[in-house]
């Protein structure tokens, strides 16, 4: 398997980070940010720590850090929320450089900006070590219902069928010498929404006519049994278990 | 004679919305044959198709499937035995990899484990598209989806392989490896199509349908020779194709 044809997440690799199966992924990484939200946002070190866990875990994945940062951008208007905090908040206030901020917003937007940081890292990292499919199946190990894993699943297999299909409408729209700059043009796209969604719709009956063919009865087959080894428990225990420990203590002092 | 793999008699259909498609359809297909469903647009082709499975139920007349009667008791084995591959492969291939995906319907059928693994290794193979297991479908050329398509319905070991369109989009080379592919085969192939030079080139027997009535069954040569019968059901020949002068294959 090349690295290619991953989806955009997924980074190729073959570190024991990706080897481990995606449901002691799942409940370590849950766990992990469980525990971060949990630390009071005073405990400055203990956020240090997480941090340091994470980029202990990132290191032997052989994810570049860089890979990372560049997808954390979908954590951008948290940022901005968070920036925004310190200046609308109420109460006591302190000088920070040019500015005089709110006390408490300056705290909250801290334990926003960290904990949302250390979620979106960590969940970044699970998205990059494990191939979507195997994210559906952990779930399923998991015991998530059943439809909501088959939903996902059709909606990953079908994303790109129907963002080539939005593309296709725009080009036609476009070719056709349409360009969509002001509320006049809105018509047109709502046109396209609903054609888009009959598209999709029709395409749901057809689908279910070939999974019916092919024996389907209310119920995908379960054909893999990626079970886990209890050491592979045991890895998958480790981050957990240190943020345990930071969070203990971090309450506890 | 032997038992028909398909065995349809005075097949007859109305959609829900009251619109007839098939008025008492018969169409008989033997052990091995390789038969053309031809017809214009509009004919009820793929309607007779969803009957051949039981996705759609006659509204009178009967379907048999090597004697089996096409029932909703029967179903799950119908299905094994009638193996459809759609018209658009992005309808039939909806698993996030093409191991799951031919995997789905043997794995209705309730193999597991090697025995499930082995079947979709051989499917792939039939199709030569084993290195591509572990890919998802959406990143594979329209040609290699058909294939996988099809391999998705071979591995749940079909008496008969019913093809809608199979030519359709693909290119010259596609097409002909296609071609290849199901001459192959050694199972009885039911193919619709508009691709007139495809049909004569692999099915020694066409069927005519049109506004839901056989009108023709015979030879594919003779069918596609016949020019009164051939302009009376929209069906013409491309530019610079004539049956005439090409030796049957
Ligand atoms: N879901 C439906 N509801 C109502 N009428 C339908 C439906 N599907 C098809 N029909 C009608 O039934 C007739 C037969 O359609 P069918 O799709 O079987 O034709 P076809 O021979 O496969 O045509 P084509 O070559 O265009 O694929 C057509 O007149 C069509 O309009
Ligand atoms: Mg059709």
């Amino acid at each position: 398997m090349g690295a290619g044809h991953g989806h955009q997440l997924h980074f190729h690799g073959h570190s024991p980070v990706h080897r481990m199966p995606a449901h002691l992924k799942l409940l370590s990484l849950l766990s992990f940010i469980v525990l971060v939200v949990a630390t009071p946002r005073e405990q400055y070190w203990a956020f240090v720590v997480y941090a340091l866990l994470l980029a202990g875990v990132v290191a032997i994945s052989g994810v570049p850090a860089g890979y990372l940062l560049r997808r954390m951008v979908v954590e951008v208007p948290f940022v901005v929320f968070a920036a925004l905090m310190p200046f609308v908040a109420t109460g006591p206030r302190v000088q920070v450089g040019p500015f005089t901020v709110s006390e408490a917003g300056l705290l909250a937007a801290w334990g926003l900006l960290a904990k949302g940081t250390l979620g979106v890292l960590a969940s970044l990292t699970l998205g990059a070590t494990t191939e979507p499919r195997d994210l559906l199946l952990g779930l399923e190990r998991l015991r998530l219902p059943h439809q909501l894993v088959q939903i996902m699943g059709f909606m990953m297999r079908y994303l790109e069928v129907v963002t080539d299909e939005l593309r296709r409408m725009r080009i036609a729209r476009e070719s056709r010498g349409f360009t969509a700059t002001s509320v006049r043009a809105w018509p047109a796209l709502g046109s396209t929404a609903g054609a888009l969604f009959i598209r999709s719709y029709e395409r749901g009956e057809r689908i279910h006519l070939a999974m019916l063919s092919r024996g389907y009865n209310g119920r995908l087959p379960v054909t893999h049994q990626a079970a886990a080894t209890p050491a592979q428990w045991a890895q998958a225990g480790i981050l957990p278990a240190l943020a345990l420990a930071t969070a203990v203590l971090a309450v506890a002092l | 004679m032997t038992t028909p793999v398909l065995d349809v008699r005075g097949l007859a259909y109305a959609y829900p919305d009251g619109h007839q498609a098939l008025f008492g359809v018969d169409l008989h297909v033997h052990r091995g044959e390789r038969v053309a469903l031809l017809g214009p647009n509009g004919a009820g082709k793929t309607t007779l198709v969803l009957h051949l499975n039981g996705i759609l139920t006659a509204g009178a007349g009967s379907v048999h499937v090597s004697g089996l009667p096409v029932a909703r008791e029967n179903l799950l084995e119908i299905r094994r035995r009638v193996g459809v591959v759609f018209q658009d492969p992005d309808d039939q291939l909806f698993m996030p990899s093409v191991r799951d995906d031919v995997a789905f319907g043997p794995a209705n059928l309730g193999l597991r484990g090697a025995a499930l693994e082995q079947r979709v290794v051989d499917a792939l193979d039939r199709v030569g598209m084993v290195d591509f297991i572990d890919r998802p479908p959406h990143h594979l050329s329209f040609g290699q989806r058909r294939r996988v398509a099809v391999a998705t319905v071979l591995a749940m070991e079909p008496e008969v392989l019913v093809l809608d369109e199979p030519s359709s989009n693909l290119d010259p080379a596609s097409r002909r490896e296609l071609a290849d592919i199901l001459r192959s085969l050694d199972v009885t192939v039911l193919m619709v199509t508009h691709d007139l030079p495809y049909a004569y080139e692999l099915c020694p027997r066409s069927v005519v349908l049109s506004d839901g009535v056989v009108v023709a069954d015979g030879s594919t040569r003779d069918v596609l020779t016949d020019d009164a019968l051939m302009a009376a059901h929209r069906l013409e020949l491309p530019f610079g194709f004539d049956p005439r002068t090409i030796p049957a294959p």
